[in-house]
């Protein structure tokens, strides 16, 4: 086409940014509106946690571990202690597997109120979204301050067990908490699901496909939208997960609708996960007996648990000594950043936001 | 019903500093003398009454938000947070004026008053009374809707004044949405026309024996989206969406010339609302002993809370998706309107070319069931069902279940 | 449950098709040589034999006289899982910056893995399409995991 020369232009979407979840650069290329090219750069965040997990010894790493992904301490802190303990050959008390569980799914629930909150923010909901979902994580973190003391970073697992058992008024609050979650999911989701401008906005919107998801070690909610129905809990059960009955939920195409649907109808799962525990679960002692300082025999491990984005493992090689000779973290946040070239290319300026905030990624996570 | 009586306006004023500057003795210098101080005077209290409404708006607002959102609004700022909005004006009075290096410096000067200024003229023809504040203007909607598009303008201006990527980018799509969505409110407002048979003001609302709402619903649907998206409002607020590249067209303006964007983008639906509530909702019809004013006052304040409430409860959409809904939707629902509307009245219109309350009612009657027929099958054909999920399936390329051997 | 294929197993099949590339197995764990590291994780991938179609991770451990690449691999469709070691240096200089081909073109999962292992640990990923720093700063002197590296 003679006459008009065009030139795509190069924008940063810089590290300080209403929208990106945390310190996160892209450095998109425009040609017009449509996409042509989409860069991260990221690290800003990068505070040497495996570095420093070498010169701690194995319950203080537990601090480093709340701060990775800082929405979602409790499954952080369950891969570590659980690699720990496979390394050191340390059994866990039942009563503290089903109290690990039952905070791990109600992180995940929160983690996920987050996800959905902050993406319907970038789909331009103003606050309103947003601010329903924080009403009911606040009531989550109230448990988890009634457990531990503390709100985000909580170390509350301890490789052996817990820290300390859940007081007297937990259970009560626990039971009305998981008796309403129900109904305000079906309200949440009578405002959005179906909601003509949010089906318009995400539907048939950054897919990726099954062979691509699983190629770029996607883990999560995002490999299940996609099609894939793997799930570490159930194809590789861990504390008590056998002993529980709870579905996979799996998307149709893998676009950013599927990512959201899938987040909403694991939280209704979690919840049928955390009502199956309290039945089962008896009273008995919550921490194994280890010494203070732990001194696992030479060799390596690696677990993972299923958090709440995606497959979260530690690989850890000990040399007997109190602290490990080397901590890696296989960090779901990172290793699903793979695709998010191939996901943005071709799609618009109004969708980047979008496809990028239904990936539920951590900074902290990321970064380290 | 005189509820269309005892308003005060230009003339009033013009009378009074004639008979005035006559007293004194001007003579022939008395009458553009008198036009003068009428003019200020008007120009006075229209500037006065519109800020302080804009203000109490942005109040209100952000209180109604909150109480959407399961929270306070602003609540420090004297009883209730009432006195917010002088606390927002005074800080941004007091911060430094800056203007980049680069800009093109009489339009980035002059960006926010042409966006305030049509705004505060539009509210200055709207009948309150008898007539409005500046007098029966006998071709009223043209005025209205010349105005309007210098919105758009002034929107670009904004934009380019800034010499800054996104400012431009921002400011262009929302001059090509303003420019798009003009025609589907020139249509909204031809029906209107076709029913009251006159441009003026005043006899739109005296033809309004039943509320044009209930008249010609379609129509009023098609004004409504196309006015939301004219003030750039939630569901059409791409051009100024924070969560996107900076903050659009206004991203260079701090200060005096902020707080003067910011009241033109407040003030916008008061005066949509005005528009509306003459044009569709009666006007200052009520029933008495209650004052017209009153009413009038009622029914924008309903409209007001319509605006405030898709504001608070729907996302946005894309920039191709509003550009879609203006070509491809509102306009062809406009056109339609007008077919409709313009048979309903050469089927009833009586021998001296008026239509009595009862036809309008059957009218009503007969146009609820088209509406409500039109938007279901739209809705029918592009909404939900493209818009279905498949039923999902589990890839073959994972089995959870198996046990190795 | 997830089955773990034990090193001796793999350290056979693997035999099989490439000979010469195991160095050492033992039970557990099964080591290849750096120059056939790409032809190996090729019959890992490949869907008609041991099908690992999964990367689920690489990590990098830094023994001081050698490094260690170990990828732990995972097969969706049969749900095993499996791991192999690398160990490289550097000809000579112990503490240069050992070359290992990289395995992006089989799993792009490794794409991002790689540049974190080169940024820490200073191990080139020959065939890589982008390898940068991605955690530290560009002009950062040193790779910090190492066991050597003081502050």
């Amino acid at each position: 086409m003679t006459g008009i020369r065009t030139e795509p232009i190069t924008i940063n979407l810089g590290p300080q940014h209403p929208s990106t979840h945390g310190v996160f650069r892209l450095r998109v290329t425009f040609d017009g509106e449509e996409i042509i090219d989409a860069e991260p750069v990221f690290g800003y965040l990068h505070r040497g946690t495996e570095k420093l997990a070498e010169s701690r010894n194995y319950v203080q790493i537990v601090t480093l571990t709340d701060r990775m992904d800082y929405l979602a301490s409790m499954s952080n802190n369950l891969a570590y202690v659980r690699t720990v303990e496979k390394l050191a050959d340390i059994e866990v008390p039942e009563r503290a597997q089903y109290i690990r569980v039952i905070s791990a799914e109600l992180q995940r629930i929160a983690s996920h109120l987050m996800a959905t909150g902050f993406l319907l923010n970038d789909l331009g909901a103003l606050a309103t979204p947003l601010v329903y979902c924080f009403r009911e994580r606040e009531r989550i973190l109230d448990l988890f301050e009634m457990l531990c003391g503390a709100r985000i970073t909580l170390s509350y697992m301890r490789p052996g067990g817990v820290l300390q058992d859940a007081p007297e008024d937990f259970w009560p609050s626990l039971d009305s908490l998981i008796g309403d979650l129900p109904h305000y999911f079906d309200e949440l989701e009578s405002l959005i699901t179906s909601n003509e401008i949010v089906l318009a906005r995400t539907k048939n919107v950054g897919l990726l496909t099954d062979e691509q998801a699983i190629d770029s070690s996607m883990s999560g909610p995002n490999l299940r939208a996609s099609g894939v129905k793997w799930d570490l809990r159930k194809a590789d059960p861990y504390e008590i997960y056998d002993r529980v009955k709870f579905d996979v939920p799996i998307g149709a195409i893998g676009d950013t609708y599927d990512r959201y649907l899938v987040r909403i109808l694991e939280m209704r799962e979690s919840v049928k996960i955390i009502e199956q525990c309290l039945e089962q679960i008896e009273s008995g002692p919550i921490r194994a007996d280890t010494p203070f300082f732990i001194r696992p025999a030479a060799g390596e491990a690696y677990a993972a648990v299923e958090g709440p984005k995606g497959e979260l493992g530690f690989y850890m090689v000990s040399d007997g000594g109190v602290a490990p000779y080397r901590c890696k973290v296989r960090a779901p946040s990172f290793i699903n950043l793979t695709p998010l070239r191939d996901m943005l290319k071709g799609w618009k300026m109004g969708d980047l936001i979008i496809i990028f905030g239904s990936i539920d990624v951590v900074l902290g996570e990321v970064d380290r | 019903m005189n509820y269309l009586s005892g308003f005060v306006d230009f003339y009033t004023f013009y009378d009074l500093s004639l008979s005035l500057f006559q007293y004194f003795g001007f003579g022939d210098n008395a009458q553009w003398m008198s036009y003068l101080t009428a003019g200020v005077i008007i120009s006075f209290i229209v500037i006065n009454i519109m800020i302080l409404s804009t203000a109490f708006y942005t109040w209100f607002e952000r209180r109604v938000l909150g109480r959407f959102q399961v929270r306070r609004g602003p609540n420090r700022n004297g009883p209730f947070g009432i006195l917010q909005p002088f606390a927002d004006v005074l800080k941004l009075i007091m911060k430094e004026d800056t203007i980049p290096s680069e800009a093109d410096r009489p339009v980035f000067t002059l960006a926010p008053i042409a966006l305030v200024a049509p705004t505060l003229l539009i509210m200055a023809v709207i009948p309150m009374g008898e007539t409005s504040f500046l007098g029966s203007l006998n071709i009223g909607i043209l005025f209205i809707v010349g105005v309007t598009s210098v919105n758009s303008i002034a929107i670009f201006m904004a934009g380019w004044g800034s010499r800054n990527k996104y400012a431009i980018l921002g400011s262009m799509r929302g001059a090509a949405m303003l420019i798009s969505y003009e025609i589907p409110m020139a249509l909204g407002i031809t029906s209107v026309l076709l029913m009251s048979g006159s441009l003026a003001m005043t006899n739109i609302v005296s033809s309004q024996n039943v509320w044009f709402i209930l008249v010609m619903p379609l129509g009023f649907f098609v004004f409504m989206a196309a006015a939301t998206a004219e003030i750039s409002r939630t569901p059409f607020d791409q051009i100024e969406a924070e969560s996107e590249l900076g903050s659009g067209y206004n991203t260079e303006f701090s200060g005096i010339k902020f707080a003067i964007l910011f009241l033109a983008e407040f003030m916008a639906p008061i005066v949509t609302a005005a528009v509306v509530a003459t044009l569709f909702l009666g006007g200052t019809k009520g029933f008495d002993p209650i004052p017209g004013q009153i009413w009038f006052a009622l029914k924008m304040f309903v409209v007001i809370f319509v605006l405030l409430w898709f504001r608070a409860t729907w996302p946005r959409l894309r920039i191709d998706q509003i550009m879609g809904f203006a070509w491809k939707g509102l306009f062809g629902l406009g056109i339609f309107n007008i077919f409709i509307i313009a048979i309903e009245i050469m089927i009833f219109k009586t021998e001296d070319g008026t239509l009595s309350t009862s036809h309008m009612l059957i009218m009503s009657g007969i146009n609820w069931i088209i509406t409500i027929v039109t938007l279901l099958t739209l809705m029918r054909i592009y909404g939900h069902k493209k818009l279905e999920r498949p039923i999902p399936v589990p890839s073959p390329l994972a089995n959870m279940g198996v046990e190795a051997d | 449950m997830t089955k773990i294929i034990s090193g001796s197993e793999l350290a056979s099949s693997l035999e099989e098709k490439l000979p010469g590339c195991i160095t050492a197995s033992n039970e557990v764990d099964v080591w290849v040589s750096p120059e056939s590291l790409l032809d190996v994780c090729e019959t890992l991938k490949d869907p008609e034999g041991l099908d690992f179609s999964y990367l689920t991770s690489i990590s990098a451990v830094d023994y001081i006289d050698n490094f260690e690449l170990v990828y732990h691999v995972l097969s969706m469709r049969n749900n095993y899982s499996g791991v192999i070691k690398c160990r490289c240096s550097s000809e000579g200089n112990l503490r240069g910056e050992p070359t290992v081909s990289s395995v992006t073109g089989i799993w792009k999962g490794a794409d991002l893995q790689e540049r974190e292992i080169w940024d820490l640990m200073g191990i080139k990923f020959e065939g890589h399409p982008n390898l940068k720093r991605i955690l530290l700063w560009e002009g950062f002197d040193g790779h910090p995991l190492r066991k050597d590296y003081l502050g």
